[in-house]
């Protein structure tokens, strides 16, 4: 029996599930709503420099890579499989799109954050 | 060859009949909001290394209405993501048992959305002042 892809996605998916669910509302909230409007959060929080230190460092790098990736993973997932429920019964041409759009945010993320230097 | 005219139960607004089934879709759609704030953040990453003057861009581009309207619908329907998260974990987590016997529902539940409260504060906390 061919096995099964099955538990690679669902262990990306419970692990960017579990990332969103601890810091996606907050990370929403101050780089989309707080810092934009400047209400609780002071301008030169996500200043250039700073921001830019933080992609430099190994930690923030990987923090970055962490949430991009886990996050698209995650939210691929749900996707995918929610497609069925909206009437769209999809085939593997919808798996690889899915999962090969959140590889490639990876991938991406992986190469900005190295040419983003150190 | 004719097609077989068979009955096929049409499915069409099916989840708008229950109201178990519409917070499932709000919590599946949720993935949408955080698929396009992923991008965002990923574009943001891009601009960051094309320099100051596209890293203040972007962040123009966010100060948009538009965009604060979609943070705010991204806000409600990842946080709800995370209420169920933490709703369903006595179902996911490992079996964890303390004198034999199993944690409490309520407890799982509440030490994760906990998690999320002091996640939250300490994120908040690097971003501003550290």
């Amino acid at each position: 029996m061919k096995r099964s892809n099955e538990p690679i996605f669902w262990s990306l998916f419970g692990a960017g599930g579990m990332l969103s669910a601890l810091v996606a509302p907050i990370l929403i909230f101050i780089t989309g709503i707080i810092a934009p409007i400047g209400l609780w959060m002071p301008e030169q929080a996500l200043a250039y420099s700073r921001v830019l230190g933080f992609a430099q460092h190994w930690l923030g790098k990987l923090l970055l890579l962490a949430v991009i990736s886990l996050f698209l993973f995650h939210a691929v997932h749900r996707i995918y499989h929610g497609l069925h429920d909206i009437g769209v019964h999809a085939g593997t041409g919808a798996m690889v799109a899915a999962y090969g759009s959140a590889l490639l945010g990876t991938l991406i993320a992986a190469y900005l954050l190295i040419s983003v230097g150190f | 060859m004719a097609r077989v005219k068979t009955y096929v139960r049409p499915m069409r607004g099916w989840w708008r009949r229950n109201p178990y089934y519409v917070r499932y879709m709000i919590r599946e759609a949720s993935s949408v909001f955080l698929a396009i704030y992923t991008v965002i953040l990923l574009v943001g990453l891009f601009r960051l290394t094309q320099g100051e003057a596209a890293w203040d861009a972007w962040r123009a581009a966010l100060a948009n209405p538009g965009s604060i309207v979609f943070h705010w619908l991204a806000l409600l329907t990842v946080g709800y993501h995370a209420y169920t998260w933490w709703k369903v974990a006595p179902k996911t987590a490992p079996d964890v048992r303390i004198a034999g016997r199993p944690l409490p529902e309520l407890v799982i539940t509440a030490g994760g959305l906990l998690a999320t409260l002091g996640t939250s504060a300490l994120v908040y906390v690097i971003v501003r002042w550290m």
